[in-house]
């Protein structure tokens, strides 16, 4: 028998393009964000509400992953974001490449700021690197306090914790004191807002650690 | 579920590593999943197996080493290990952590039957 040694990464590949998106993001000075949670926690909700609260004062614009359908790429058009459409066909998360093929489609000079919204999925998307600055998970009330302890890997890999659907608190079992403690307990340096896409609460706080964010990009 | 993609991409880093007329002779790949990857070592190896039959890769059986999940404490400097992810210290409990381990994802070697060279 006769050895190889080869020492490479599964998703080295994966990684390479991605470093190239970022070199990108870098060089136009957009922040970028990919947005990761389980289907139906309120990604496009979020991003609606961002949408409006920056209007007018920032250009950005949306990547949306989708498994099969453009109805959410449709919700962010009628805000008027530019907004290029990925449809996956049954891929459970978004590769690198398919974000390089979609920026080809975009033109970065005056997005100060690009949101990437993922295929609802906590497992796969945690392990492939899209080029963005951070990962922003969503989990919403409604999904119980121990999500992070069932996909580690994404809170983890993940700097800001949105705890969406706060309206909801009264009605559903979910501790929220419980529901920090165990997300921070997987990645203390995570940074939390709750909001609601109802009521609006907290997306006045989300907007503003957007803008302190972009500032500094969009200055270095 | 992502480890049939994996599992492609483990392929065509064999295909890059060694050469075609070599591919018959491939017995093992050797990979490294820390415990923490977010990858299934199981639906990983049935993947592999499912793609790779039929293909001159059929030989190749894959074998995991799986990498334990160790935090370093930079508050007590102790290190501590646990299989849930927690990323806090096992022995304080501070948060001011370091993972050592249990992310990796990778191919470290490739095993091959030597060809026996033709008897003149
Ligand atoms: N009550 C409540 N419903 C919400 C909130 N955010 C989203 N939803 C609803 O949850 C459903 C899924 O939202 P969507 O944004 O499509 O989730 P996505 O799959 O993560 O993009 C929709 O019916 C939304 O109207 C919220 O903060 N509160
Ligand atoms: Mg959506
Ligand atoms: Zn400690």
């Amino acid at each position: 028998m006769s050895i190889v040694m080869i020492e490479r990464k599964v998703l080295q590949k994966n990684d390479e393009i991605a470093r190239r998106n970022r070199a990108l993001f870098f060089s136009h000075g957009t922040f970028a964000i990919n947005l990761v949670s389980s289907p139906g926690s309120g990604k496009t909700s979020i991003l609606e509400r961002t949408l409006e609260h920056l209007k007018g004062e920032l250009q950005v614009a949306v990547i949306e992953g989708d498994i099969q359908t453009d109805l959410d790429a449709r919700r962010i058009a009628s805000h008027g974001a530019p907004v290029v459409q990925i449809v996956t066909h049954g891929a459970c998360h978004l590769e690198a490449q398919l974000v390089e093929d979609a920026l080809s489609n975009l033109d970065l000079a005056e997005v100060r700021l690009l949101i990437i919204e993922n295929v609802g999925n906590l497992v796969c998307p945690a392990n492939y690197d899209l080029g963005e600055a951070v990962k922003v998970v969503v989990v919403s009330t409604t999904e119980g306090d121990d999500k992070p302890l069932k996909y580690p890997a994404m809170f983890r890999n993940s700097s800001v914790l949105l705890i969406n659907k706060i309206d909801l608190l009264p009605y559903v079992d979910c501790d929220l004191e419980r529901l920090r403690k165990n997300a921070l307990s997987i990645n203390p340096g995570l940074t939390i807002f709750e909001t609601s896409c109802v009521s609006k609460q907290g997306v006045k706080e989300w907007c503003a650690w957007l803008r302190s964010k972009i500032f500094f990009v969009s200055r270095s | 579920m992502h480890e049939l993609a994996l599992a492609q991409n483990i392929i065509e880093t064999i295909h890059q590593a060694v050469p075609p007329e070599t591919w018959k002779d491939v017995r093992v790949v050797r990979l490294q999943v820390g415990t923490m990857a977010g990858v299934v070592p199981d639906s990983l190896q049935f993947s592999f197996t499912a793609l790779v039959s039929g293909t001159p890769l059929e030989e190749a059986r894959m074998e995991i080493q799986q990498i334990p999940f160790v935090v370093e404490c930079e508050t007590c400097g102790q290190t501590s290990t646990n299989d849930t992810g927690i990323s806090c210290c096992g022995e304080c409990g501070s948060g001011n952590t370091r993972i050592r381990s249990g992310t990796e994802l990778q191919v470290v070697n490739l095993e091959l039957e030597d060809v026996q060279e033709e008897a003149v």
